[in-house]
């Protein structure tokens, strides 16, 4: 996983609540196999129509992206964030996300950052008055900066270091696997097995 | 001071704890499909680690899988690609798989409890967000993302934030032709699709007491739809008795040592919940969505409402986009709506009771003339008890199409779509935009409701049909 410490960029605003992760990225390109190449699958649907925000020339190599309350409801499909990220977002934030996409984004780096309504609603009058407008996130200082906003942001201390540090959860699991194997040692003969064990 | 299910069955599974971290938790199930697990299996290649439990690991054939012609090579060359990775990846790393054609393959949902794997006082996980359909054992079940997937193959556990706990009280009965899906699609109306954030929601009381096993599972099911991380009710002796002799439940001394154990999750009577809800049994009556979101819902009863009846800004905007999106009327009554096709099946209602509900009402009569309807069991071992029972019979002669099992329209990975702006009643559990098929509407119903809908053509509750002229209609 790519550290995570402050990003600058553009912003896209995506005034919609309720963006399930079938609209991030619908269920047919979920066929692939490989964790890249989602990119023209990202809000598929929407793209058909010109007007759509991210199809607005001014758009274009936009990074964060802030998106409405209750984005990435729905499926479990960690291909939404895959998608997000292989379109070039480094960031999205919103004022509620659904627990599995938040989960699933932290995993891979993308950093999900939950704001106030009001403050999402002042970053999307500023981006959409002024499309060049940059917005940072800054993880160290857990703070999001633009112009006029300055908002302070909760991020568990645990994630945040294991952002900060690209650090990958398996190796970190497996440094107590010591720990593991005892608790195996004590479950229950009446537990099922899906086969014989080996 | 007391604690609830969830929190009995959470602290019999912290493998480490320490400050300032998450808990590390143990996972006694871990179910595999094909479509979120090829990038796990990757990663661990990469890695060079083995499968940790592949005795706790079993994989099912569901989203990709044909309903037509599965003897056939599958069609569809990326669906086949994806099919046959899974295929390779169990064999490479020795992962029980039940592909098309076997016995036991199904809807990844419906074949764990109906082989006895899922049971009381488990944590089952799955990448797939259906996964809290498991907690109707009084399991604490929920779906995980691909790098999750990857974590408990390699290592059986996962570091997880502590959650929340909601109980959700139903007292009363549920009246005549008010079914377990109308109860979840009332809540979930109720409390929104963001209602469950961050929480377990524990289903109880006595409506829920008197559910049997499919209904709870359809009620913990569709717990992800409010926004939950997991749902969840405490075992009983229905419980007990739907899993005793199936292939994986315990034997002998072992389901004796088993019971005594599950019947010490019910949660203490001093356990404290962080919110309650609570819900009238007897007041609710067949329950339809109109919306593009499972918490657009209303009464059958009920006309499509304006966006103007939203205090919240964002949930009127939200009502525009749906009623544009699903070509409603603002006032139309509900029961007017004309629906082309009709779809029975899925994890939330692809299971022998919903199909026998569905084939009692279809007994005799014909579906409307240009409607569509599918069934498709939830399982192999559905198909077969269907048919056994003379159901798949009921459904031909009535106009309906007899398919083989899996996930099939209810995300539309494989050939059964709708059509761009075709209108489907379904027993599923998500109407997003284009779920069943680009362009295509969804309005969530009942296995009883979609019955009726494809007699009449329009959405219909059973009551209706007890009106002669609306039979002939
Ligand atoms: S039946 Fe539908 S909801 Fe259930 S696992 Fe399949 S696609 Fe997901």
């Amino acid at each position: 996983m790519e550290k995570f410490t402050t990003h600058t960029g553009r912003a896209v605003p995506l005034r919609r609540s309720n963006v399930d992760t079938d609209q991030i990225i619908p269920a047919h390109w979920l066929k692939k196999v490989t964790r890249s190449g989602f990119e023209d699958g990202l809000f598929e649907a929407w793209r058909k129509d010109e007007e759509f925000v991210l199809n607005r020339p001014e758009r274009q190599g936009a990074s964060v992206l802030v998106a409405g309350p209750e984005f990435g409801t729905g499926s479990s499909r960690e291909h939404a964030v895959w998608a997000l990220q292989n379109y070039g977002f480094q960031t999205v934030i919103s004022s509620r996300f659904a627990d599995i996409f938040r989960g699933n984004s932290l995993k891979n780096g993308l950093l999900t950052v939950v704001l106030p309504q009001e403050t999402v609603e002042r970053l999307w009058e500023l981006t959409e008055a002024d499309p060049t407008a940059e917005i940072t996130v800054d993880l160290e200082a857990r703070e999001v900066r633009a112009e006029g906003v300055t908002a302070g942001f909760e991020l568990d201390d645990n994630v945040r270091w294991r952002l900060l540090n690209g650090l990958d959860d398996i190796s970190i699991t497996l440094q107590n696997e010591a720990d593991i194997a005892t608790f195996e040692a004590t479950r229950p003969a009446y537990k099922p097995r899906t086969q014989p064990a080996a | 001071m007391g604690r609830t299910l969830a929190e009995k069955v959470w602290d019999d599974h912290v493998v480490r704890r320490a400050e300032g971290e998450p808990d590390l938790l143990y996972i006694d199930l871990h179910l595999l499909h094909e479509v979120t697990s090829p990038q796990a299996f990757d990663g661990l290649r990469l890695a060079g680690r083995p499968v940790r439990r592949t005795d706790l690991t079993i994989a099912t054939e569901d989203h990709n899988t044909p309903t037509l012609d599965i003897d056939k090579p599958i069609a569809d060359p990326v669906s086949k690609v994806q099919l046959e990775t899974l295929r390779k990846n169990a064999a490479e790393f020795g992962v029980r798989i039940h592909s098309l054609g076997d016995v036991e393959q199904g809807v990844v949902h419906v074949v764990g409890p109906q082989l006895g794997l899922t049971q009381p006082g488990m944590t089952v996980v799955c990448g797939d967000s259906h996964t809290s359909t498991h907690g109707a054992f009084g399991a604490l079940a929920f779906g995980i993302g691909t790098s999750q997937v990857e974590h408990v193959l390699a290592t059986q556990t996962l570091p997880l934030a502590p959650f929340r706990t909601m109980a959700i009280t139903v007292e009363g009965e549920l009246p005549e032709g008010v079914t377990a899906k109308d109860l979840i699609l009332a809540i979930i109306t109720k409390i929104g699709t963001g209602g469950g954030q961050g929480y377990v929601l524990e289903y109880r009381g006595s409506a829920i007491r008197s559910l049997s096993m499919e209904a709870r599972m359809t009620i913990c099911n569709m717990s992800i739809e409010a926004g939950a991380r997991a749902g969840m009710i405490a075992p009983d002796d229905t419980t007990f008795a739907y899993l005793k002799g199936r292939p994986h439940a315990p034997q002998g001394e072992d389901w004796d040592a088993a019971v005594e154990y599950w019947r010490t999750l019910a949660g203490d009577e001093d356990a404290v919940f962080d919110a309650e809800v609570f819900i009238d049994a007897n007041e609710l009556t067949p329950f339809v969505t109109w919306g593009t979101n499972p918490g657009q819902g209303a009464p059958l009863g009920a006309n499509v409402p304006h966006p103007e009846d939203f205090t919240d800004p964002q949930e009127r905007i939200a009502a525009e986009n749906a009623l544009k999106y699903m070509g409603l009327e603002a006032g139309t009554p509900l029961r007017e709506v004309a629906v082309d096709a009709v779809f029975v099946g899925s994890c939330t209602n692809g299971r022998i009771e919903d199909l026998r509900a569905a084939a009692a009402i279809l007994d005799g009569r014909q579906v409307a003339d240009g409607v569509r309807m599918l069934v498709v069991p939830g399982s192999v071992r559905v198909a077969l008890q269907a048919v056994e029972e003379g159901l798949d019979k009921v459904f031909t002669a009535a106009g309906a199409e007899w398919r083989h099992a899996g996930c099939s329209m209810c995300l539309g990975m494989n050939p059964d779509q709708l059509a761009p702006g075709e209108r489907c009643a379904s027993t599923s559990n998500r109407n997003f935009e284009g779920r069943q098929g680009k362009g295509g509407r969804t309005h969530l119903v009942s296995p009883q409701v979609a019955a009726a809908t494809a007699l009449l053509g329009r959405l219909a509750s059973p009551a209706d049909l007890t009106d002669p002229v609306a039979v002939e209609a």
